[in-house]
């Protein structure tokens, strides 16, 4: 179907099936419950799974395949979140242009940069990378601020020279980004009982272009250009022993994962219509390689899955404060309620970096292959077990 | 005129002559063995000829073009390929894919956007890999990762991978080194079996002297960066000169 295999097809239709069932699956708490807070199926953050999604899944496709690690994949998206914006300011609100040229910006970009960077390999590559961004970041901070809008970022105004639509509302503010008309930040909330289930315009069409994303993504793992790159992760002598030269293959590759970033940038700022320059900073560029190794390098799937688990993290798991933990362990006599959460307060709000660290070492170390490994490995053992069940008779002993 | 002619190769290293006025000419169809002890710049030799290394001065053709100056992955589509001492075969894949690698690089040359094509519907590609698989009696391990295969495979393997690209000449460094002596027999009677199916050119470099002689039809001596002799088997067995460096290394 669609030109892949039974099983990717499978896996396409369970991440389409997931996209578009999100604010219910996000949102398994009634309102005003004690869970609630753990409901994430709200606009902002759903229309962040995805975008960061977009992110990962591309920048797996040079690291999970070439074995490339960029560490300044970050600048791509800052690049495409200001050609975004850029568009809105000077072409119209609508949100497909800003988001074509995020994507061609991006894509240039990331040809120069992969150009230079990928002289080098390994270690070198790595700070070659991070020194662009670096300088990327520290250039829309300060010379460039009349294109980047410097510290305070770039902005829409009132007195936007819009070609193709007006530079105010009637009632005199300003635009929002729109797809034809439809305003990104419109919703349609549906109240089922106590349950509110929220969904976004800006989320579904976001949720679009990561199917889209995850798809293209699939094929390019499928063809011999995605073997092509497997190869030359695993021994770049052999490669060029062939007759084929590494060069172009992952140059191509390093800038179909600028082109995803920049993509991603671009619905960022189509979601909300500003860019900053800490888009760019290496925490950014650090977070995608974060994802793409918690989720699993080089599988399909895992990259989407560290880039919600992180999301998650930073926006759920950071809000749990002390009084909502002494909420919780009211229950315990007085000493050890405050005992148990004096120890257990240093791992979630603001302390939740140290959990996704923790978290983070123990997939390194005991599932090198991410979270798509850890799923794996449960899977196996369920089958495992099945026989068994199926043959209740069975003569050997428990163990 | 041979297949591949060397002419007058000099190549330094700081202080030392590593290559000095090397001349080789490996005739079309031929298995040429090139012999000498450690250091005698065997390896340096090749390495000039895959392109590696550039020369101080001489010329290297091939086929009537000449080599120097162009990458490895060049030089390999002009239809040279190596084997080397310690397999360098793609460890991370599986059998059948280390073999279609090979058949693309073929088909579509050093570089091709074909990011959109599934693989599985290369079907003239599978049935080439298939075939040298066969050849090579490893089908069925095709689904194999190549870093699990034992180490008389993972040569097999590499042969295969040169073989499949249907080269005009076939450089072999050391293919036995470090191998059990059953292997060693088994590598000799590939590559017999190698020459009579196809008739590959080869030049061979080889340290094991059973390997040589049972293999070569003609053996070039090399010795410290010089080439001492050129000639036939039979001739290079009772010469002085290949002696005297042989036994001159051993008294070291």
């Amino acid at each position: 179907m669609l030109g892949l295999e039974k099983k990717d097809f499978r896996l396409l239709l369970i991440v389409i099936g997931l996209t578009l069932f999100a604010p219910f699956l996000l949102n398994p708490f009634p309102e005003g419950s004690e869970m609630a807070q753990f409901n994430a199926g709200y606009p902002d953050l759903m229309q962040r799974f995805v975008i960061f999604g977009i992110f990962a899944i591309g920048f797996n496709i040079l690291f999970g395949l070439t074995g490339y690690l960029s560490f300044g994949h970050a600048a791509f998206l800052g690049a495409g979140s200001y050609g975004a914006v850029w568009m809105f300011k000077l072409l119209s609100m609508n949100v497909l242009p800003a988001i074509a040229i995020s994507v061609v910006i991006a894509g240039l970009f990331s040809l120069l940069i992969g150009y230079i960077s990928l002289r080098r390999s390994g270690i070198y590559f790595s700070i070659l990378t991070l020194a662009f961004a670096q300088m990327s970041f520290a250039l829309a901070y300060s010379v460039l601020t009349p294109i980047t809008g410097g510290e305070t970022g770039l902005q829409l105004a009132l007195d936007d020279p819009r070609i193709f639509g007006a530079a105010q509302t009637a009632s005199g503010n300003i635009p929002v980004p729109a797809l034809f008309g439809l305003e990104m930040r419109s919703s349609y909330e549906l109240e089922l009982g106590s349950w509110l289930f929220t969904f976004n315009t800006g989320y579904y069409l976001a949720a679009l272009f990561m199917v889209l994303s995850f798809y293209i993504s699939i094929r390019i793992f499928r063809s011999p250009f995605g073997m092509m790159l497997r190869a030359i992760k695993s021994n770049q002598t052999r490669m060029s022993y062939t007759g084929l030269n590494s060069k172009p293959y992952t140059l191509a590759a390093f800038v179909i994962s600028g082109m995803y970033a920049g993509l991603a940038g671009g619905l960022m700022a189509s979601m909300d219509p500003l860019a900053g320059a800490e888009r760019m900073q290496w925490t950014a560029s650090g977070e995608v390689v974060l994802m793409t190794i918690l989720g699993g390098a080089g599988t399909l799937i895992g990259p989407v899955l560290g880039a919600g688990m992180i999301k998650y993290f930073e926006n759920i798991f950071s809000k749990i404060n002390e009084t909502i933990l002494h909420g919780w362990f009211a229950f315990l006599p007085d000493g050890l309620e405050n005992f148990v959460v004096a120890m257990i307060y240093p791992f979630i709000g603001k302390g939740w970096h140290l959990t996704l660290g923790l978290v983070f070492m123990m997939v390194v170390i005991f599932l090198p292959g991410g979270l798509v490994q850890g799923g794996q490995k449960i899977a196996a053992l369920v089958r495992r077990k099945k026989p068994e069940d199926a043959k209740p008779n069975a003569t050997e002993p428990a163990e | 005129m041979g297949l591949l002619e060397v002419k007058g190769i000099n190549k330094r290293f700081g202080g030392l002559q590593a290559l000095g006025d090397v001349n080789l000419s490996v005739a079309e169809g031929s298995l040429h063995a090139i012999i000498g002890p450690n250091g005698a710049g065997k390896s340096t030799l090749l390495n000039v000829l895959v392109g590696k290394l550039i020369p101080d001065s001489g010329s290297v053709m091939f086929d009537g073009q000449s080599v120097l100056g162009r990458k490895p992955h060049e030089i390999n589509q002009m239809g040279i390929s190596r084997v080397f001492q310690t397999p360098e075969i793609f460890t991370d894949l599986t059998v059948f894919e280390n073999v279609m690698i090979p058949c693309f690089a073929k088909r579509d040359g050093a570089f091709r956007m074909h990011a959109i094509e599934s693989i599985f519907a290369e079907k003239g590609i599978q049935a080439q890999a298939d075939a040298i698989l066969a050849d090579v009696n490893m089908l069925e391990k095709k689904d194999m990762l190549a870093s699990s295969l034992s180490r008389g495979d993972k040569r097999r393997l590499e042969m295969a991978m040169c073989l499949v690209q249907d080269p005009k000449l076939l450089l072999l460094d050391e293919p036995t080194a470090g191998m059990a002596r059953a292997d060693t027999q088994n590598t000799i009677s590939l590559l017999k079996e190698i020459r009579e199916k196809r008739g590959i050119t080869m030049a061979i470099i080889e340290h094991d002297m059973n390997v040589v002689f049972s293999l070569a039809e003609r053996i070039t001596v090399l010795a410290q960066g010089m080439p001492l002799v050129e000639d036939t088997p039979d001739n290079i067995k009772g010469h002085p000169k290949v002696r005297e460096a042989y036994l001159g290394e051993a008294q070291v």
